[in-house]
């Protein structure tokens, strides 16, 4: 194991982001903010999804992991398009790392990205409504799991993706899509049947609906099985990931 | 053992065997240069070589470490300069230092070294200067730096000449002269022969894939059968028709021709000029070039 190796990719992979911040972290947080302010103040006073939770408290723990999981996505699919486009990925491909150790920096630092968003929405929304916490260690399992399987996703869709363009598609038609379609701003129980079916089928909506059961104490779903698909798809993301980097798909011919 | 060991590699991409059996060695300490024209197989070669291509078969070690099964070992023996300016532009030239240190597993305790590097590559007061802001040659200055961050024994240096000023190509050979001096075996790939001549000790030419020629410089410079006789003709004047096959230039009334060793010689071709009644002010011999032979073996490729 290269230790140090991987130490300094995940610092290079942090330090990417740190050194644009306005644009990683700052610009997420104030579009959260938006979203929270036009919805709450629109809809708080008609509607009560649980008994005894407001809207802007329904909302906000949907809205935090649904920044999480897009950022996490957006930094190692980003940072990794950016050096396949740019050539200087050859640089850490020449070095002495592994898949692993490759994954695990790129992934770390995506979880990074994602927990400071989050906490950073967290943060503002003190100013909106003062939420509960139910169990922060469920707010944290969701958080980390949410964002390194996003930080995975990112990694598979910029080894196929060819230029910027593959990944704008693939974040506009089915990242944010299935983020805001998983019951961020609703309970899927006031869906029709067959959108509630569907719902079912979209893991972004066991990651949200679990971390805000962290919140709350109560859920859409059962929290074990929200706990038990997240990991699944997880572990499913992270094995496609390292095996397509140890074939070297599409970077080591 | 020698510090690159090649065996039998063939790389097919599709329907292109753009590698065909490829098999020699690079002797510990040698400069070896790595010829052929473009297409010919050199960068797949090298970047096999380097873990970023696999060989569809054989193989590869670096300093007798297989780069497929014991590639950490074999990335640690090995240097490679990419031949495009690629950088981050996220970093200044001694945080990308730092960080390619850090990818091969060393901490502060290189940073003396990487010191070095920069003052050796003429850097020092570019340290703190982001990639995007450097001029090519600087940019070039610090791919070198990164390939050296972990004191590779072997070097590879991929074109490192191409598209760049006299003053920074000179500055180049010393450099590579000196890591030479220093033990470290170098790879050059060049397409300036007249680069590969005057540094090189041992040259293999490859074409289509395959090596067409593998040999010392000297064996080589003398495996061509031919040198050149250059006259300076007093007068414009019609050559002689027997003569007419050798004349390889003739501008300005400098005529230049390729001489057989063994059928021509000198003195046969001066009584014909003399017997055509031309005359010449000056004459000298000149033995044949890495470009000749380059020609002639990559020329009797291509039409075989």
């Amino acid at each position: 194991m290269n230790g140090y190796g991987l130490y300094t990719l995940f610092s290079k992979e942090m330090w990417r982001f740190l050194k644009v911040s306005t644009q990683t972290l700052l610009a997420p947080i104030v579009t959260v903010l938006l979203y929270l302010l036009v919805f709450s103040s629109v809809l708080s006073g008609n509607i009560e999804i649980y008994d005894g939770v407001s809207y802007a408290s329904f909302l906000i723990p949907g809205l935090i992991m649904m920044s999480i999981t897009q950022n996490a996505f957006a930094n190692s699919s980003s940072s990794l398009i950016q050096s396949k486009m740019m050539g200087n990925l050859v640089f850490m491909l020449l070095a002495p790392l592994s898949s692993l150790e490759f994954y695990i920096a790129f992934v770390g630092a995506a979880i990074m990205r994602g927990l400071f968003v989050g906490i950073g929405v967290w943060l503002a929304s003190i100013f909106f409504v003062q939420l509960p916490v139910h169990s922060f260690a469920i707010i944290l399992g969701f958080a980390v799991l949410g964002s390194a399987m996003l930080g995975a996703t990112g990694i598979i869709v910029a080894l196929w993706a060819e230029k910027w363009d593959h990944i704008a598609g693939f974040t506009n038609f089915v990242i944010i899509p299935a983020s805001f379609l998983s019951g961020v701003f609703y309970s899927i129980y006031s869906l029709p049947s067959f959108w509630q079916q569907v719902s079912y089928f979209n893991p972004f909506f066991y990651i949200i609906d679990g971390f805000r059961y962290g919140f709350l104490g109560v859920s859409d779903a059962n929290i074990m099985t929200s706990f038990l698909v997240t990991l699944s798809f997880f572990i499913i993301v992270s094995v496609v990931c390292l095996w397509l980097l140890e074939i070297g798909y599409k970077i080591r011919e | 053992m020698a510090a690159i060991r090649i065996q039998q590699v063939h790389k097919h991409y599709k329907q292109l065997h753009a590698l065909k059996g490829v098999d020699f060695e690079i002797p510990e300490g040698s400069f070896f240069g790595l010829l052929g024209p473009n297409g010919a197989g050199k960068s797949t070669l090298i970047n096999i070589m380097a873990g970023l291509v696999k060989a569809t078969s054989g193989s590869i070690s670096i300093k007798g470490h297989d780069v497929r099964k014991q590639w950490r070992q074999a990335r640690q023996s090995l240097g490679v300069v990419p031949q495009e300016l690629v950088y981050d532009p996220f970093f200044t030239v001694k945080e990308l230092l730092r960080l390619q240190s850090g990818y091969f597993g060393f901490g502060r305790e290189n940073e003396v070294w990487l010191d070095e590097l920069l003052e050796i590559l003429s850097l020092s007061d570019k340290a703190n200067t982001n990639m995007f802001e450097l001029s090519g040659g600087m940019k070039r200055r610090v791919l070198i730096g990164q390939a050296l961050v972990h004191k590779p024994p072997v070097v590879v240096l991929d074109e490192p000449t191409a598209g760049v000023d006299i003053e920074l190509r000179k500055m180049l050979w010393d450099f590579a002269t000196q890591l030479h001096d220093k033990g470290h075996t170098i790879v050059l790939t060049t397409h300036y022969l007249e680069e590969a001549e005057s540094l090189c000790d041992r040259i293999a030419i490859l074409n289509h894939g395959e090596v067409v020629a593998l040999d010392n410089k000297q064996a080589l410079l003398g495996r061509y059968p031919f040198r050149l006789l250059c006259l300076s003709l007093e007068n414009h004047a019609d050559i002689p028709t027997s003569l007419q096959d050798k004349v390889q230039s003739f501008e300005n009334n400098q005529l230049v021709l390729r001489l057989h060793r063994e059928h021509d010689t000198v003195s046969d071709v001066l009584e014909s000029l003399r017997s055509a009644q031309i005359n010449f002010v000056d004459l000298h011999t000149q033995e044949p070039g890495l470009e000749e032979v380059f020609m002639s073996l990559t020329n009797k490729e291509a039409t075989a």
